[in-house]
């Protein structure tokens, strides 16, 4: 197990910059989502540590050694693909084994361990079988097998679960969780399931058009989301961001939007910076809007779009008339019909502000 | 019930339609296939009667038609190792490293290929052999082959490993294996489906060529059977017809043997990468 680093990495592919500028450290045991939406960069990113891509600028750095010019098999590391690239003319154990093969064990050796591993991974009865005559989710077991049947560095993952379907997947990524729990490898995963990193990481990169906006840790990420951008993209569903007008006034933050009510926040320097432009962002959490009642102060309303019972718990959406949508889940049995005026109420320690560019404003409890 | 009708008569129309032009081409076939047991000759369809083996014992007494069916091996041996391996390797290269302007190359040299392989290129051919000092040689043969099919072979092949995910290769790098290893244990096989097709229409369309052996080569002892079967014709330019068909059996019976063997041994189709 390793470190991993990247030193002012940047790439370009002819005029195309995929990745600006990313620095970053990883320490030993860590495992790293990259996370972002399609296209910002995240699978070349993954590939500049495996070796598969060469960076613009910039240094690799693996265990304290640069690797930035080294060749893939040369760094010390395991990657499961996107489309698991299983080798179609070779049987599931010649698969699993062929990393044993080519760092010259005897064939009884490195089938034996083969075995071993697709016996923990649950695939130990289809060794003879071809990558074609088994099916998705234990194709991408033996992709599985394969990287950990030899010891890596750093673990590589590029949307391993990806091609799986609902329940194959939760499976997976519980399998996976206690995998990284019990053999503390050091791994970089990518995905652009929030929910993938959130279970897994322990820390997350929230990656947008080749940049890191945020690096913390998942509960961090959730709690105090660094821009409306990653507020956005965290939770199911994500934040609501409400845009609204401030104003400063008798000591404290006034906010004002259709159809929102807003007590008087606490004016702390940062709020009060932000104010100046007279612009904000008001984001509450699904999970932290409930149906109003008297007493409430902070409300969002509109009428219902849409009411779908998910079992548990309910996804309310509200259309704000022109200002976009509010979804809220709530633990209700009530049928609301479609049209209807709703009051969705929250707490004010519920509330994240953002200024105008997007940027959240610390809250007054932080320091 | 009308329109069941209706379709039953269109099915009639199209079954007659079709089995009228399979026999038109069946017939020949057929003819092949029973004219070389037939003693006497006969242009038009005949069972043998008796049926005999006398033609094929006069052509294998034939010592030049003879040392012509293996001289036509030898070449179309030549020629299909020399245009697999090279194509290989070419089309590998072209598929798969960042070379700018490639897909030019590819489409110029094929461009060219007809024409080299045609007869309007048979003057400068016939003098850029001679140059080099290999006029009456196997070589020469198999080198203007090779010339000749190869952008073609590379064409078709690049496609083939055009459609390959580079993830296969990658994932054995990654695992630690060479760029080589990772040629030779994970994409050679991957790619031998479309090799194969490569190399079989390599050997067809040399084993059946004419013009370029014709002209390359001067002594007896090295002509293809192509050109050999024309010892089959009287001197006054009239085929035996009998010892002709019996030779084309013969002479055709290595493609067709090459077609079994390859669809029994690899079958005609691909790979494919896994289902994603
Ligand atoms: N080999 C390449 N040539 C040109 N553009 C590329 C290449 N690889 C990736 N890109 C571009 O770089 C950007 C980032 O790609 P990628 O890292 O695959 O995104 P992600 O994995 O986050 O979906 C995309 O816009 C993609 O089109
Ligand atoms: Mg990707």
């Amino acid at each position: 197990m390793a470190s991993v680093e990247f030193q002012n990495i940047s790439k370009t592919f002819g005029a195309f910059v995929a990745v600006p500028d990313i620095s970053f450290q990883i320490a030993d045991g860590e495992f790293i989502c990259l996370l972002g939406p399609s296209g910002c960069g995240k699978t070349t990113s993954l590939r500049m540590i495996a070796g598969l891509e060469t960076p613009s600028s910039g240094r690799v750095m693996i265990g304290g050694r640069d690797v930035t010019y080294l060749h893939p098999k040369d760094r010390g590391i395991s990657m499961v693909f996107q489309d698991y690239a299983l080798y179609p003319h070779m049987n599931i154990a010649d698969n699993i084994a062929y990393p044993l093969k080519v760092r010259g064990e005897a064939e009884t050796k490195r089938h034996a361990r083969a075995k071993d591993v697709a016996d923990v991974l649950k695939i130990g009865d289809l060794l003879k079988r071809l990558p074609s005559q088994i099916s998705g989710g234990q194709q991408q077991r033996t992709s599985l097998a394969r990287a950990l049947v030899y010891p890596s560095e750093v673990y590589l993952f590029d949307e391993p679960l990806s091609n799986l379907d609902a329940k194959l997947r939760l499976e997976a990524r519980g399998f996976l969780n206690h995998l990284q729990r019990d053999m503390g490898m050091t791994a970089v995963y990518v995905t652009h399931d929030q929910a993938e990193a959130m279970a897994l990481a322990t820390r997350i990169a929230v990656m947008d058009k080749g940049r890191i906006v945020q690096f913390a840790p998942p509960i961090e990420i959730y709690r105090r989301p660094a821009t409306t951008f990653v507020a956005n993209f965290v939770g199911n569903p994500p934040m609501n961001l409400v845009p609204v007008e401030a104003s400063v006034g008798d000591g404290a933050l006034h906010l004002r939007a259709d159809g929102l009510q807003v007590a008087p926040i606490e004016l702390t320097d940062a709020v009060a910076k932000a104010a100046r432009s007279g612009k904000m962002t008001l984001g509450v959490r699904p999970e932290h809007l409930r149906i109003a009642g008297a007493t409430d102060h902070n409300i969002l309303s509109g009428e219902l779009f849409a009411n779908e019972n998910m079992g548990p718990e309910s996804l309310v959406t509200l259309e704000r008339g022109d200002n976009g949508r509010v979804t809220a889940r709530i633990f209700t049995d009530d049928e609301i019909k479609v049209g209807t005026s709703v009051h969705l109420a929250f707490d004010a320690r519920h509330v994240t502000l953002f200024d105008d560019t997007g940027a959240r404003i610390p809250a007054a409890d932080e320091r | 019930m009308q329109k069941t009708q209706n379709i039953f008569v269109r099915r009639a129309i199209f079954a007659a339609a079709a089995t009228f032009l399979g026999t038109v081409f069946a017939l020949p076939l057929v003819w092949f296939v029973f004219a070389p047991f037939n003693a006497r000759a006969e242009l038009g369809l005949a069972i043998p009667s008796p049926f005999t083996l006398s033609n094929f014992a006069t052509v294998f007494q034939n010592t030049f038609a003879m040392q012509a069916l293996l001289n036509s091996l030898i070449q179309a041996a030549g020629g299909v190792v020399l245009v697999g391996g090279a194509a290989t390797l070419a089309a590998y290269a072209l598929s798969r490293s960042p070379i700018p302007g490639k897909g030019a190359v590819t489409y110029i040299l094929l461009l060219f290929s007809s024409v080299v392989s045609g007869s309007a290129a048979m003057v400068p051919i016939f003098l850029i052999i001679s140059a080099a000092g290999l006029i009456d040689t196997h070589l020469a043969v198999i080198l203007v082959f090779a010339g000749g099919l190869l952008p073609t072979a590379m064409f078709i092949l690049r496609d083939f490993i055009d459609a390959i995910p580079r993830s296969y290769e990658e994932s054995a790098m990654v695992a630690g294996a060479s760029p080589l290893q990772a040629f030779f244990d994970v994409a050679l096989p991957v790619i031998r489906p479309g090799i194969v097709v490569v190399v079989v229409w390599a050997f067809v369309n040399i084993w059946g060529s004419f013009l370029i052996p014709f002209i390359l080569l001067r002594s007896d002892k090295l002509m293809p059977a192509s050109v050999a079967i024309y010892s089959f014709y009287s001197e006054a330019g009239t085929p035996i017809v009998t010892l002709l068909a019996a030779y084309s059996l013969i002479y055709s019976l290595p493609v067709i043997a090459l077609y079994l063997f390859v669809n029994w041994k690899f079958g005609f189709r691909f790979f494919g990468g896994i289902k994603s």
